[in-house]
């Protein structure tokens, strides 16, 4: 170790000097001479693909599997029997991708999901992706006469919406409620509560039954946001989620987001929460929600999935939306946060931007939407699909939630938007959960946060 | 011939040298240059923006945490660790099995450590808790990594608990080095245990003493793997076991920001540099040459 001096370092960083023409490759771009041309139009080839070109797919193969991106290489096909179906299921998509976007030569469908995936709004700044009002305004596969963008359901075109281009195209719809057993509550004839009142009075109910009333996935605090901005939302309505998306001053501060914060900190402050559930890992919390030691958890439409080898049998998990937060909510009962996942996207740069259009008009379909439903057992995003299926209690909560909701179907984008209010979020509701912080010092905090957003000028704003 | 030898030289290093320069040299190289732009990850454009990023580190509340919490693991851990090092060295002489253990942890991966000191840490079902129970100390039950003073000590505690077993027997080897015949005239001359070990144990392994202050303040300002798999949030609750690793991570990945983050990366190499040359020269001391 002596030998390592002042000397040798100084020659190391000579030596690093002297090569820095290995520097100045990470962010090289590309050209894009032989993209393929858009063909002729016509009623059967509305985006007017080419017969023989390839078309390269990549899909995240995760929970949900890749399947019925495989039905719908298939379905696509059957129409152009010369196109060549390059599928790829994989995980990281990031990492595998990153390289190919930032030299220009990327796929011609991408699904940008799981952990790992790249940050949309990055991609969007970056003007990366396809504007896919073309897809849209198409007639549907199954019924000519349909546009495509009439059979999605509310609310998935606006979450894929960047300052008015459509962009994003999510395959999976996802509900965020509370979670219970209904065995459980039929034993106890306990019956969800409407409004927060109740459930606050049930939660001392439940726990003079010797449960816990609640528990929370305290590991990653942002599961208790969602039953936070539900109430937020119900009570303030759609305008109050726009203010807090377009990062409006005081935004965080109004009256609906404070009652809210006092309703979450309520359940601390009674001692409604499962003792410790704050140093849990979501696994850790959901499993001791499935052997019946607590009554509800927060969770979103994929926890049957999640729990399904851990479940008890008779256990009968249903999610109920989040109650009402006053009497004089903004928004109906049975309003709901919904967003959707798996993230479809066509490239800007893609070699084949019509090929990678059609195959999402063939991956929307009913047929392939209900091999979805029922491989994946979630909810797609296209209307009717699971229409005559018979689906498990949870799955059937979740589709009945949906019906319930109609249009009052909200959800925030500040998530996608803007990352860095998320994780002050995230951290301010940990400390509100655990009683160190009050509704007023969480308010300020994240508005704080919200503040330092708006005024950052290397963040890219969006509005709704 | 000399000629050939050069040639024979020059062909062995070349494919060492060229993979080096490429997955090693290279990529720092352009973490340098992207450290001065604004590049989000996947634009092919990015924009100069000068010194911007390395102003912004003095003001980013998550970069200071980490930096905070790094400093405190950077007094900790590297003398916990050389000091439990050196007594359970000293107090296992010869007796080979326990060094056996103590390597243990040297074995698992740190992913691996990281998941199990979670259960021992998690509050309803964990080890610790358990344990605690089990003795009537019911309440000292703790939620261990949730709670903002305990939880960057929880870490720490495994941080020291992983690395110690190297170090032992490190300095086991040292001081096996150490010639009998000294320690016999230290005792003869009425030296106790701890004068021998102070006086003459201590003086002759320096050496690698003064490596493990090294490769210890090193590991101290990382941190990144075991916060980001144990601890809630990652690097929470509320930010008290943010470190400069994770914060990097998370701009580059979470926030999109692969300039900034590079910026962070640069100051942590030069902040790492510059204490791996300041702990060379505090304990720097005399060389004891062994016949």
């Amino acid at each position: 170790m002596m030998n390592l001096t002042r000397r040798s370092a100084l020659a190391g960083v000579a030596a690093v000097a002297a090569s820095t023409g290995l520097a100045a490759c990470a962010t090289a771009g590309g050209g894009d001479d032989d993209k393929v041309k858009q063909g002729d139009t016509s009623a059967e080839n509305p985006l007017g693909v080419s017969a023989d070109a390839a078309l390269e797919v990549v899909i995240f193969k995760g929970g949900y599997g890749d399947q019925y991106a495989i039905d719908a290489g298939t379905s696509l096909k059957q129409k152009f029997p010369k196109v060549a179906v390059d599928h790829k299921g994989i995980q990281g998509v990031g990492e595998v991708l990153q390289p190919r976007f930032v030299a220009d030569s990327p796929p011609d469908v991408v699904d940008n999901s799981g952990a790992g995936r790249l940050d949309l709004a990055t991609l969007v700044s970056a003007g990366k992706l396809t504007d896919l009002t073309s897809l849209l305004d198409a007639p549907s596969l199954d019924d000519p006469g349909k546009k495509f963008r009439d059979t999605l359901m509310p609310g998935v075109i606006e979450d894929g919406t960047f300052d008015g281009k459509p962009l994003v195209l999510n395959y999976s719809s996802v509900l965020w409620g509370v979670w219970y057993s209904k065995s459980l509550f039929a034993k106890h004839g306990w019956v969800f509560p409407k409004t927060w009142d109740e459930m606050l009075t049930l939660n001392d109910e439940i726990k003079k039954a010797g449960l816990a009333p609640w528990t929370w996935q305290g590991k990653y605090p942002e599961y208790l946001n969602d039953p936070l901005m539900s109430l937020a939302a119900k009570a303030g309505g759609f305008d109050l989620v726009k203010s807090i998306d377009n990062l409006q001053p005081g935004a965080w501060q109004s009256p609906a987001v404070l009652a809210a914060a006092e309703a979450i900190y309520q359940l601390g402050a009674r001692g409604h929460i499962l003792a410790g559930s704050e140093g849990l890992s979501h696994t850790e919390a959901q499993n001791a929600w499935c052997k019946g030691q607590v009554a509800f958890i927060p969770c979103g439409s994929w926890l049957e999935g999640e729990q399904q080898a851990v479940t008890p049998a008779g256990f009968d998990m249903v999610m109920g939306t989040v109650p009402a937060l006053t009497g004089s909510d903004k928004l109906p009962n049975g309003a709901v946060m919904a967003a959707s996942s798996e993230s479809f996207i066509v490239p800007a740069k893609a070699k084949n931007v019509p090929g990678g259009l059609e195959f999402l008009r063939h991956l929307f379909s009913q047929k392939v939407a209900r091999g979805f439903a029922e491989s994946a057992k979630a909810l797609p995003v296209v209307t009717g699909a699971t229409d005559g299926l018979t689906l498990s209690s949870g799955l059937g909560s979740v589709a009945e939630a949906v019906k319930a909701a109609g249009p009052n179907v909200f959800s925030y984008k500040f998530r996608t938007w803007y990352a860095p209010l998320s994780k002050a979020l995230d951290d301010a509701t940990g400390e509100l959960a655990t009683k160190r912080i009050n509704p007023q010092q969480w308010a300020e905090r994240v508005q704080k946060a919200a503040d330092a957003v708006a005024k950052d000028s290397s963040i890219v704003k969006h509005q709704r | 011939m000399r000629h050939g030898k050069y040639r024979f030289l020059a062909g062995a290093l070349i494919v060492p040298l060229t993979l080096y320069g490429v997955f090693v040299l290279s990529p720092y190289l352009q973490a340098f240059q992207l450290a001065f732009t604004d590049w989000n990850g996947v634009s092919d454009q990015p924009r100069s923006v000068g010194f911007g990023n390395f102003a912004r580190l003095w003001d980013d509340p998550l970069f200071l945490a980490g930096l905070r919490n790094n400093g405190l693991m950077l007094l900790v851990v590297p003398l916990a660790v050389i000091a439990l090092a050196l007594a359970l060295a000293a107090g296992t002489k010869g007796t080979r099995v326990y060094r056996v253990v103590y390597f243990f942890p040297q074995l698992l991966s740190v992913a691996i450590i990281a998941v199990l000191w979670q259960f021992v840490y998690t509050p309803n079902s964990g080890l610790l808790n358990g344990a605690l129970s089990a003795v009537g100390l019911d309440s000292w039950r703790r939620s261990w990594l949730a709670e903002p003073d305990l939880a960057l000590w929880s870490v720490m505690a495994v941080m020291i608990w992983s690395s110690v077993g190297f170090y032992v027997v490190l300095f086991s080897a040292a001081m096996e080095s150490v010639p009998d015949d000294i320690m016999e005239a230290a005792a003869i001359d009425g030296a106790g245990p701890v004068t021998v070990f102070r006086r003459i144990t201590l003086p002759l392994i320096w050496e690698s003493v003064q490596v493990g202050w090294i490769y210890l303040g090193i590991a101290a300002l990382d941190g990144f793997a075991l916060v980001q798999i144990m601890t809630v949030g990652p690097g929470g609750p509320d930010n008290s076991t943010e470190v400069m690793g994770l914060g990097l991570y998370r701009t580059a990945f979470t926030f999109g920001k692969f300039g900034y983050a590079s910026a962070m990366g640069v100051a942590i190499f030069f902040l790492t540099l510059s204490i791996a040359v300041l702990l060379l020269r505090v304990t720097k001391r005399e060389r004891v040459e062994l016949a």
